[in-house]
């Protein structure tokens, strides 16, 4: 499962649905707002996504992870709107009979998330500049 | 080349793209033919700052290659570099 969230997310609630009788093994990521970014001092970031489009493809790495690794359960939150430091961004959780599998399918799920959802960061930092990251002249071809 | 007829299509903008174009969304008259010679005539007309080369497109809520004809009535999203995570 895979959802946008507008609201703070409360990972430890949402891990404890994960947990199974036939469950062995239980990783949870939790991606979070730092406080730098390439030497420079960062007080905020802002997501905003595509939710029509964002969900489909969601629902294509969550299988794909489900297809490749053996695993259990996958759930998928990530923020949108404005966020301060600390606060979580990205959380995806992965419950498999074996550990091995849960590590592999969390990271996959992860990976591929940043790499095709369509959700964008603002930075904001402290001397007053923001930017979208990936979205200046040098940044690579997605 | 057969001349290209006018369709409406509707497009709608996120992060980079609605902030320089200052619209969420709106719907364009186009002869463009396809979702590339879009993006030329709104960079164009709008100076968005990103080539071509670093924005994707969604057609109808689903990624297609630039390339992809257009239609009457399609819903255009381009996307920029995503960084979501």
């Amino acid at each position: 499962m895979f959802r946008l969230s507008p609201s703070p997310i409360d990972s430890k609630k949402i891990a404890d649905t994960l947990v199974a009788d036939e469950s062995g093994a239980i990783i949870t990521f939790e991606g979070r707002v730092r406080n730098h970014q390439d030497g420079k001092k960062v007080l905020a970031l802002e997501y905003e996504a595509y939710e029509d489009l964002a969900m489909e493809e969601a629902k294509k790495i969550i299988a794909e992870a489900s297809q490749k690794f053996k695993v259990q359960n996958i759930d998928c939150v990530h923020r949108v709107g404005k966020l301060d430091i600390r606060e979580i961004a990205l959380w995806v959780g992965v419950s498999a009979a074996h550990r091995d599998a849960a590590f592999q399918a969390c990271r996959y799920v992860v990976d591929e998330i940043k790499a095709r959802l369509p959700i964008w960061k603002k930075e904001y930092f402290e001397d007053g500049t923001t930017q979208w990251v990936n979205c200046q002249e040098k940044s690579r071809v997605h | 080349m057969p001349e290209q007829s006018e369709k409406a299509v509707h497009v709608r903008y996120f992060a980079i793209l609605r902030e320089q174009r200052g619209l969420v969304e709106e719907t364009i008259t186009t002869r463009s033919a396809t979702a590339v010679e879009l993006y030329a005539e709104l960079q164009a007309r709008h100076h968005f700052s990103l080539s071509q080369n670093f924005v994707k497109v969604s057609v109808n809520n689903t990624f297609q290659p630039m390339n992809t004809p257009l239609h009457d009535q399609d819903l255009l999203v381009f996307i920029p570099p995503v960084a979501g995570g």
